[in-house]
């Protein structure tokens, strides 16, 4: 390696030798760890921001000292939190709206995906087309005549649909189904056809060759797809902020913004702690489950 | 009885005819190839068989029953596919007992069944094993095994070999023979390589451009090809076919090849190709019968050529030379002790005994 | 016996209609249609629906009892603020896309450089910002913008600086709602160009090297050309979602000051829901609709292209 280096005259526009290569490459290398760690800072500096203020006291929060600093450390604003009756609901109500949106999501978006992407019938093309259009439709583009519907099928109906948490688990499913199938349809696409036409032939109907072979082998894409449909629900701000006012009948992120938030007077430890208890659901999974995560980013760009 | 016959079977897509109308008939325990260049029908027709693909026009009978408007599972069929598509969330032993678990056989009969089949194909060790974990060819193993527990009437290849390499190919395609031996089920193979089908097959289909060529057992097919295709496909290197003429000499016939070289046609060939004196013909001869003094295996009429190699491959125990004759890439193969160089002129013998005429416009072998 | 059917025999005419065949694949239509029957049903009755209903009540009154035609629009082209919430949507989409482009890709490739194995784990403290919930980061940003204990002007403060009114002066304000825009979206960028930039094959990069091309020439001909249609779509996503966001700029200015940070969302919201004018609320939402057909047209269009690609 070292004569190698010494023959090839520096900068004489052929392979550069092995020496200089890694010596090169090490400071590559060193550079992308010094930049990385730079952004992660960037990146990770609200959250840990959060962090700290929750640890802090109102006393201590309000005084000119360091702010990135906790001089008095406190879970004070945890134990207070969690005692409160409303924040708990909050939390019941973000869970059940969430639990329930998962579940019709997968229980509509899989069979239509299943379907989609192996039995050709008429329109199906189009269809998947029009699906992935509608994950394109943003909730700011729909929530004001999804608001008057409802409104007027209360009136029709009797059935109070405004200010309950429970009119959300139909809202949500607009956001959740399309890019859920549009994922599973390229899940589904990606197993060979003739897994299905061996399953076929070993006596599966549809139905069976579904449940026991396609949901089996498309498990990961299951996972990603369910993990994005709890993001989405548990973090949808938009829809709550319309259809629900009454504070037993609020989700978590427009409970804290709206509950805590009290006139002028900004309760900021007990904010950022309701903020954090509320990014810690997605956070964990995350934490657990990134690779399903990070496959379901990038898989809904590609078709098939 | 579980044979297989097919009855003027036509696919259409849109606009596209892919199988044109083919009659075969397969006997009981029989083992069949179907052969022929990609896109030539022959997936097509097995995937109809199986019931995988709608029938467009004709019928196909199993057992002597009409099966076009049978689902897959109920013709009671086994196939084993390309790419083996063995179910990879199940290990080797669920994959083979997944047919007779839906069709809820008692766990003994499984057992059972699955043993045996394990048994015949030596994957007794791997019985409890995902797909992932196995090399190609114990997939494919696998795969054929889960076609032999279901006991079908029927087996159905689907080009089982092309995903492996050439060693474990050859070592497969003797698998399938000895498989085939120990449980005689009626089988229809599809696959490009000749070789397989020759080697395989009681009887070989050569099919092309959606239509049936030739069908007969292998010898027949390599000694008296029907068509020019059938004659050109089967063996390898390819039969060599030069552009030619045939004329009337007194009593002779001379096959007056373009590039100026004349054979005589056997004196008991000239009865068999009176009438095709004055029109347009092809000359066709496999290149062993095209070879040196040294390389000649039997009597009968002969015929001097000379031939200049462009290329020479040392295979071992032949040589292989190509030159050009009348215009044409000719292959010849010669003995191993030639030593032909490029360049320098040699003499060949001709083998005229197996020569064929081939007509120029309808293709047939005269 | 050769058997042979002579290639010139003449395919016999159709039989007729198989009617059972047709049966079968009728049959399998119909469980197919089935299955698709719910969100066939979804997408009509939340999406379709609403989408037209939406246009129906932006020609009403604000009472709703009235048939006012294309008067809630024309009111509206008459507002100074409508053209100016036109100005900021595609200011604020426009400029945090190029901004979460560049920075994506910037770190997409210090993560590419480093070894497979550490990878994981810096990709994945990367990718946080984009998986807290929005309403709940541009928390922690509104608080780290407060007017009296931003924790930024108390670094500034250190630095002997004066204190930036983060949210209290138009500009700054809207620079504010940008930055969180960026930080919130960068990661995803920095995922999908990370995936881009895994599937280009080394041996492109090998052969480049051979060829002589410098670390710029291979980014230039190799990385870029590779990653084209992916940066296209992901820039495509990113500039629907910012062009209709709704929660930053809800939570981090609510519009202010003098609605000088609404956009279309927001600005919707608070004359549509807060101020109770539904139809002149569901009329400002509807001018979403034309950008946002653009933009889908051309995503759809990538994303097809892709998919034939791969």
């Amino acid at each position: 390696m070292v004569v190698a280096s010494q023959d090839a005259p520096a900068g004489a526009g052929i392979n550069p030798s092995h020496g200089s290569m890694s010596r090169e490459r090490r400071w590559a290398l060193r550079w992308s760890y010094v930049c990385l760690a730079l952004f992660a800072v960037i990146f990770l500096m609200p959250p840990i921001y959060m962090l700290i203020t929750s640890l802090k006291t109102s006393a201590e929060i309000s005084t000119a000292a360091n702010p990135w600093w906790v001089f008095d450390p406190t879970l004070g604003n945890y134990a207070e939190l969690l005692s409160q009756q409303q924040f708990l609901i909050f939390f019941r109500n973000s869970v059940l709206v969430t639990v329930i949106v998962v579940c019709v999501t997968m229980l509509i978006a899989v069979p239509a995906a299943f379907a989609l992407s192996r039995m050709k019938f008429w329109g199906s093309t189009s269809l998947a087309t029009g699906v992935f259009l509608t994950y394109l439709v943003p909730e700011t583009l729909l929530f004001i005549p999804l608001f008057k519907i409802f409104a007027e099928l209360q009136g029709l109906t009797g059935i109070s649909f405004i200010n309950n948490w429970w009119t959300l688990i139909f809202i949500y499913p607009t956001l959740t189904v399309p890019f859920c199938t549009w994922i599973m349809i390229g899940y589904f696409a990606s197993i060979p056809k003739e897994l299905d036409e061996a399953a076929l032939i070993d006596g599966a109907t549809w139905m069976q060759t579904l449940r026991l072979v396609f949901l089996p082998v498309a498990l990961p894409g299951l996972i990603a797809a369910g993990i994005f449909a709890f993001t989405v629900s548990w973090a949808q701000f938009l829809y709550p902020m319309v259809f629900t006012t009454s504070a037993d009948q609020l989700v978590l992120p427009v409970g804290i913004v709206t509950t805590l938030i009290k006139g002028d007077v900004f309760n900021w430890g007990q904010i950022m702690t309701g903020a954090l208890l509320t990014a810690a659901p997605p956070l964990i999974l995350y934490a657990f489950l990134m690779d399903y995560y990070i496959a379901g980013l990038t898989s809904g760009a590609t078709k098939g | 009885m579980a044979d297989v016959s097919l009855n003027k079977l036509v696919k259409r897509y849109d606009e596209v005819e892919a199988v044109r109308g083919i009659d075969l008939a397969i006997e009981d325990q029989e083992f069949v190839v179907l052969v022929g260049p990609s896109g030539c029908g022959k997936s097509t027709t097995l995937r109809m068989i199986a019931g995988l693909e709608d029938i467009s026009d004709g019928d196909i009978r199993i057992g002597g029953d009409v099966v076009n408007d049978v689902p897959p599972r109920d013709r009671d069929i086994a196939m084993v596919f390309q790419n083996y598509a063995l179910y990879p969330h199940m290990t080797v032993a669920e994959n083979m007992s997944f047919g007779l678990r839906l069709k809820r056989f008692p766990k003994e009969e499984i057992r059972k069944r699955v043993d045996e089949a394990a048994r015949i194909l030596n994957i007794g060790e791997l019985l409890d094993r995902k797909p992932r974990q196995l090399s190609g060819g114990q997939r494919q193993r696998v795969a054929m095994g889960r076609a032999i527990v279901r006991d079908p009437q029927v087996f159905l290849f689907d080009e089982p070999l092309s995903n492996l390499d050439a060693k474990l190919r050859v070592q497969m395609r003797t698998e399938i023979k000895r498989v085939h031996q120990m449980v005689p089920v009626t089988t229809v193979y599809v696959t490009h390589d000749q070789v397989e089908a020759m080697t395989l097959a009681d009887r070989v289909v050569v099919m092309n451009g959606g239509r049936i060529e030739q069908v007969g057992p292998p010898d027949e097919l390599y000694h008296s090809p029907a068509t020019r295709f059938v004659a050109a496909f089967i063996g390898s290197p390819a039969m060599n076919v030069v552009p030619c003429r045939l004329e009337a000499e007194g009593e002779e016939l001379m096959v007056r090849l373009d590039g100026g070289v004349s054979v005589p046609v056997p004196a008991e060939r000239r009865a068999r190709y009176g009438d095709a004196v004055g029109r347009k013909l092809f000359f066709g001869l496999r290149p062993e019968h095209l070879t040196d003094e040294g390389g000649r295996r039997n009597g009968g009429p002969t015929a001097r050529i000379e031939a200049t190699p462009d290329v020479v491959e040392v295979m071992g125990m032949e040589t292989l030379i190509f030159f050009t004759l009348g215009g044409h890439e000719a292959a010849a193969r010669l003995d191993s002790g030639a030593r032909p160089r490029v360049g320098e002129s040699i003499p060949l013998v001709a083998d005229l005994g197996h020569m064929h005429l081939i007509d120029a416009e309808s293709e047939f072998v005269l | 016996m050769t058997h042979t059917l002579p290639p010139t025999v003449a395919v016999k005419p159709p039989k007729g209609a198989r009617t059972s065949l047709r049966a079968t694949t009728r049959r399998k239509s119909t469980v197919a249609f089935l299955m698709t029957l719910p969100l066939i049903l979804l997408v009509a009755t939340l999406v379709l629906y609403p989408a037209i209903y939406g246009m129906y009540l932006a020609t009403l009154n604000k009472s709703m009892e009235r048939f006012v035609g294309f008067g809630n629009f024309t009111f509206l082209f008459k507002r100074e603020t409508f053209w100016m919430v036109v100005w900021q949507t595609c200011l604020f989409a426009g400029t945090a896309v190029i901004f979460k482009a560049i920075i994506g890709f910037v770190v997409a490739h210090f993560v590419h450089n480093i070894p497979n194995k550490k990878q994981r784990v810096w990709r994945g403290v990367l990718l946080v910002p984009w998986v807290i919930p929005p309403a709940m980061s541009t928390l922690a940003w509104l608080w780290l913008f407060d007017p009296s204990y931003s924790a930024f002007n108390w670094i500034i403060a250190q630095w002997g600086g004066d204190p930036i009114p983060w949210t209290g002066d138009a500009d700054w304000a809207r620079f504010s709602v940008i930055l969180v825009n960026v930080w919130i979206g960068a990661p995803f960028f920095m995922i999908m160009y990370l995936a881009a930039l895994k599937s280009v094959p080394d041996q492109l990069y090998e052969a480049a090297l051979i060829d002589g091309a410098n670390w710029w020439q291979r980014i230039w001909y190799i990385t870029l050309p590779m990653m084209r249609n992916i940066i296209a779509i992901t820039a495509l996503f990113s500039l629907i979602v910012t062009f209709a966001n709704f929660d930053i700029v809800r939570i981090l200015t609510a519009g202010g000051p003098l609605d000088r940070t609404h956009i279309f969302g927001t600005w919707a919201f608070s004359r549509g829901i807060e101020s109770g004018d539904i139809p002149l609320g569901a009329a400002i939402s509807l001018f979403m609709m034309p950008f946002l057909a653009v933009l889908a047209v051309f995503i759809l269009r990538d994303v097809m292209k892709r998919g034939t690609q791969v």
